[in-house]
């Protein structure tokens, strides 16, 4: 055959199969079970969507998002932006949102730190602090959540008065009005040096790739630690000083019955904060012992073998085969932590629930309220479920 | 290679300082007892083959001089440097002594190449390209340059062997250690292996190898070495260990190891 | 090599690295960063264990007359009120079910507990399981609702505490495991439209939270069933916690599907099986097998989550204990409360957190063989 004529048999388009009408038609037999339960499906929903209706109506329940315009008259406690009662719905769900975010964040963050600090203890050669950790992973996971919530604010609660707080350190202060702690008085200064912070820590990461990816191309390793310390700590502290280096310590202090100044985490947050970040720190844990005690010996042994130092065994080898392991477990807690967060409702902590719930209660638009709730959590859950299942894919192992 | 002129060479060998001294080494796993006061001197250019039945510290022997696994009592010195907890001797000698493990520990989450580049960008300071060229080199020379770019779940078992030895050979050790490199290995890949491995030996480089694979010994090895219950029973070429077998304790193993094959 | 015939004898290790010393100082004093933490550490640990013992059992009172809590608060939180657990312990566990008619519920919950028992043991891991477990669950709503061999009749709005926590898993985790079964199935089918059903149902209940679930439970069914048509708020949860149980539970059976060998597919089609023969005599019985840990994991999981109904108002066991503490005279006694409450909870998850370990422990020796 030569190379230029075309094998006939290639321009043959495989036979098309005719569908017969029967029984013994696999396709026919597909088409028929997808319609019947399709069909179940498509009228059960009918049925419970006309009964709504019908309900509605004889109830006389408005529908519609409407109401999101009308003033809300419901105080809230705690608020990231401003709110009075007279604002919309549609600015207190906001509210309500970013008080959802605020914990979610927060929680999301010490969670972690926690939670890789006990995995790690759980794998330590001290004996106290291994079986430490393992007892408290093992009892934070038998007991449900809301109860340790309800636990923690009712410790909180008994604690004495403002005028009686725990003080166990200066500008400290526990009591059943929550936690104050020290700060400053927040002038431009600071946001010019947090700002030149993270533009420094920016600069940095990106100086570290480049020395890095040089060091790669012409094998001269490079230090980054001056150029971070440039960054880190010079850059900052000379924004702050050249707004005339303010620096106003505000200390919380009792005035008659309550303290002023300083910053505060209510009893609701923080009992809400304290109890999800000490619960998912317990799952956390065991993901990352897990991800660590899944790279085999071997590998460690290998990349010592080869004469890499312990940072660079464990930069190069040890993590990202751990991360593979871990990610995913770990991206599904940090899902977890947000929709938990919703438990601030048996607490008092105002955030998007419980705002949904008050808004369905005072409007009596449950679904519209319900649907709120759904809308935000399965953006935000989808969201990231569709982050993990792309980082999963680009990190999949190749194997035969 | 004729046995004369691996006389020669290894009288030449014999004045420069031997590679690695071993004096009376202990190490306990717990309570038991794996190496017993051995003691041994590899000279430079030396093939050594450790073999011995299982459980009888050959593994741990060759681990010790790489400080995989720390002794207990003893000295082990490599190329001159006294192991010890001090980390910049460690590095040297990490540095200097290259090692092929049983089950390959390949990362598998680098490519071929990635492997065999690691430990020269990040350890030697290599420049990438110049690493990369060393690296297709050494794959060359293990015959799988055409792998590089593969990962190693790709490869087979014999395939991802002869990967682990040229990422060794990358970092120009001047001693290869060799922990049992075909026990895993079905047979037509054990031949594979042994093959690149013979080409090494001409070379000239050190090497100490646990194994059990009788022909490569004869062939390769200026030395063998009999190990049984953590100590070293007998000693010599390769000849004289397998023809005349001096202690019981060898004739046993040559006998169980012979059955075997 | 003269006496090389005669092996040396084994040296024992030097004192330094065998028996008690070497074993503190391996695992309590490795380095001095070690011997820090450990000392620190069992300091905490005997200081807050002498501190719990002081509150929770030499300063506590352990029972008050008729409801006089004075000696309590005299203790100004410095000792354990347990008067608030021995007054109220008939409460926390059977609610207001009518006081000489408890002893039913109490029956009820040793049922359980024996259910969950034989479930365990893989002697009893056939079909007949099935029908121990209706036979069993009948027996308690017998037991529980009354009204015939004898028994009066218990309206469902006295129920109250451990039994309705163990009804809401127990009847939780009989409806949903079918019903997860089915999901993962379908989400695994060929057909595209099951497949996207399925796909949604899951995705859709995992996305939002349990309460929200809960929420629409109790205030849009109502709205969703024909007038005058009404079911208990009791039941409506309980379909809350299927639904949210199930599509959890199915993604659990969907990786014992997935984990199973292309293979075993392959062998049924080329015998010739049927796809539901296929399914329950060669897919099911092995995959279930190999999720069970995981799937003992997820009921730990939602047995602990039937604690959110509290939210909506249902009386179960932490509902319950937080009721018991409104009253003005035990208000303040909430962490004895919380505690004795939370040993319940953690008894039943502990048993079965160590029975999931044990048995996947056994499941991955029988695979290394």
């Amino acid at each position: 055959m030569s190379q230029t004529s075309i094998d006939p048999r290639s321009l043959r388009a495989p036979p098309k199969r005719p569908i017969k009408l029967s029984w013994s038609d696999e396709r026919v037999r597909g088409i028929f079970w997808q319609v019947v339960v399709v069909g179940i499906v498509v009228s059960m929903v009918w049925w419970l969507w006309s009964n709504t209706v019908h309900n509605l109506e004889v109830r006389r329940i408005a529908t519609g998002f409407g109401f999101l315009g009308r003033e809300a008259g419901l105080p809230i406690a705690e608020s990231l932006i401003d709110y009075n009662p007279t604002n919309s719905y549609l600015r207190a769900l906001m509210v309500g949102l970013l008080n959802t975010l605020k914990v979610a964040v927060v929680g999301i963050i010490l969670a972690t730190v926690f939670g890789t600090l006990i995995g790690i203890a759980r794998l330590s050669k001290n004996w106290v602090l291994r079986t430490l950790s393992a007892t408290y992973v093992e009892v934070i996971r038998d007991l449900p959540l809301l109860l340790q919530l309800l636990f923690w604010y009712a410790i909180l609660q008994g604690l004495p008065g403002p005028r009686q707080a725990l003080h166990p350190a200066e500008g400290v202060f526990l009591s059943n009005r929550g936690l104050k702690l020290p700060w400053i008085q927040w002038e431009g200064a600071h946001s010019l040096a947090l700002v030149a912070f993270l533009l420094g820590l920016v600069a940095t990461i990106m100086y570290r790739r480049q020395a890095l990816a040089k060091q790669i191309a012409d094998g001269v390793p490079r230090a980054v630690w001056p150029v971070a310390l440039v960054c880190l700590v010079a850059l900052p502290l000379a924004a702050w000083a050249a707004l005339g280096a303010p620096f106003t310590p505000d200390i919380p202090a009792l005035r008659g019955f309550n303290f002023q100044g300083g910053l505060t985490l209510s009893p609701e947050y923080f009992a809400l904060l304290a109890g999800l970040v000490m619960y998912t720190a317990g799952f956390i844990a065991e993901i990352v012992r897990a991800g660590i005690q899944a790279v085999p010996n071997g590998q460690r042994e290998a990349a010592q073998a080869l004469g890499l130092r312990p940072g660079a065994v464990l930069r190069l080898v040890v993590l990202p085969q751990a991360l593979r392991v871990i990610v995913p477990p770990m991206t599904s807690q940090y899902l977890n932590i947000t929709k938990n967060s919703s438990l601030a409702v048996a607490i008092g902590y105002q955030d998007i629930v419980s705002i949904a719930n008050t808004t369905l209660n005072q409007t009596g638009q449950a679904i519209e309220g319900i649907a709120i709730i759904m809308l935000v959590y399965l953006t935000i859950s989808l969201s990231i479920s569709g982050f993990m299942n792309w980082y999963n894919a680009r990190i999949a192992l190749v194997e035969r | 290679m004729s046995n004369t002129m691996e006389a020669v060479a290894s009288a030449a060998r014999a004045d420069a300082p031997p590679a690695i001294m071993l004096d009376k080494v202990n190490k306990w796993y717990g309570a038991m007892h794996v190496l017993r006061d051995v003691s041994l001197n590899v000279a430079l250019g030396e093939r050594l083959v450790v073999c011995g039945p299982s459980g009888s510290g050959k593994s741990t022997l060759i681990r010790c001089i790489n400080r995989l696994e720390t002794h207990q009592e003893g000295s082990i010195k490599v190329d001159g440097i006294e192991l010890s907890d001090d980390l910049r001797a460690l590095d040297a000698i990490r540095r200097e002594v290259g090692m092929v493990f049983q089950s390959f520990n390949l990362f598998p989450h680098l490519t071929i190449l990635e492997n065999c580049t690691l430990a020269p960008i990040w350890v030697r300071h290599m420049p990438k390209a110049e690493a990369e060229a060393l690296a297709m080199q050494y794959l060359e020379r293990v015959k799988i340059p055409e792998q590089a770019k593969k990962y190693p779940g790709q490869l087979s078992g014999g395939q991802q062997q002869r990967v682990a030895i040229a990422r060794a050979l990358c970092m120009k050790p001047k001693i290869m250690l060799f922990d049992e490199p075909t026990s895993a290995l079905d047979p037509e890949m054990i031949k594979e292996v042994l093959e690149v491995m013979v080409s090494l030996a001409e070379t000239g480089m050190t090497m100490v190898c646990v194994t059990h694979e009788m022909g490569f010994a004869r062939q390769v090895a200026d030395r063998v070495v009999f190990m049984d219950r953590g100590e070293i029973v007998e000693q010599g070429p390769p000849g004289e260990i397998f023809e005349n077998p001096r202690t019981d304790r060898l004739k046993l193993f040559l006998s169980q190891i012979l059955r075997g094959h | 090599m003269s006496d090389a015939a005669i092996p040396t004898p084994a040296r024992p290790a030097p004192i330094t690295l065998v028996g008690p010393i070497a074993w503190v100082r391996n695992n309590l004093f490795s380095g001095w960063i070690s011997g820090l933490i450990s000392l620190v550490l069992l300091f905490l640990i005997v200081k807050w264990a002498l501190g719990f013992i002081e509150w929770g059992v030499i300063n506590a009172v352990w029972s008050v007359p008729n409801n006089q809590t004075q000696a309590c608060r005299d203790l100004r939180g410095t000792g354990a009120c347990w008067a608030v657990i021995t007054e109220k312990h008939r409460f926390i566990l059977f609610g207001t079910y009518p006081y000489e008619e408890q002893w039913r519920a109490f029956l009820s919950i040793l049922i359980f507990s024996g259910l969950f028992i034989v479930s365990a043991m893989r002697s009893f891991w056939r079909k007949e399981l099935a029908l121990v477990w209706i036979g069993a669950l009948t027996a308690i709503g017998v037991l529980m609702w009354g009204g015939v061999l004898g028994l009066n009749y218990v309206p469902q709005e006295r129920w109250g505490g451990l039994v309705i926590t163990l009804i809401l898993a127990t009847f939780g985790l009989a409806f949903a495991f079918p019903l997860s079964i089915l999901v993962a199935l379908g989400r695994r089918s060929r057909l595209p439209a099951i497949k996207a059903l399925c796909v949604i149902y899951v995705e859709l209940i995992r996305g939002v939270p349990l309460i929200s679930l809960l929420f629409m439970a109790s205030v849009m069914f109502p709205l969703f069933l024909p007038e005058g048509m009404n079911i208990d708020k009791l039941l409506r949860a309980q379909i809350a916690i299927i639904l949210f149980a199930g599509a959890y539970l199915a993604e659990v059976v969907r990786g014992g599907l997935q984990t199973l060998p292309r293979g075993q597919y392959e062998a049924a089609d080329a015998l010739g099986l049927s796809y539901w023969k296929k399914t329950g005599f060669i897919v099911l019985p092995q995959a279930l097998r190999l999720v069970i840990p995981p799937l003992v994991n997820t009921f730990i999981g939602f047995f602990k989550d039937t604690s959110l109904v509290l939210i909506i108002g249902i009386f179960d066991l932490l509902t319950a204990g937080k009721t018991a503490i409104i009253e003005p005279a035990w208000q303040g006694f909430g962490i004895e409360v919380y505690l004795t409450v939370g040993f319940i909870y953690f008894c039943f998850c502990f048993a079965m957190s160590r029975y999931s370990q044990n048995l996947e422990a056994e499941l991955n020796r029988h695979r290394v063989r």
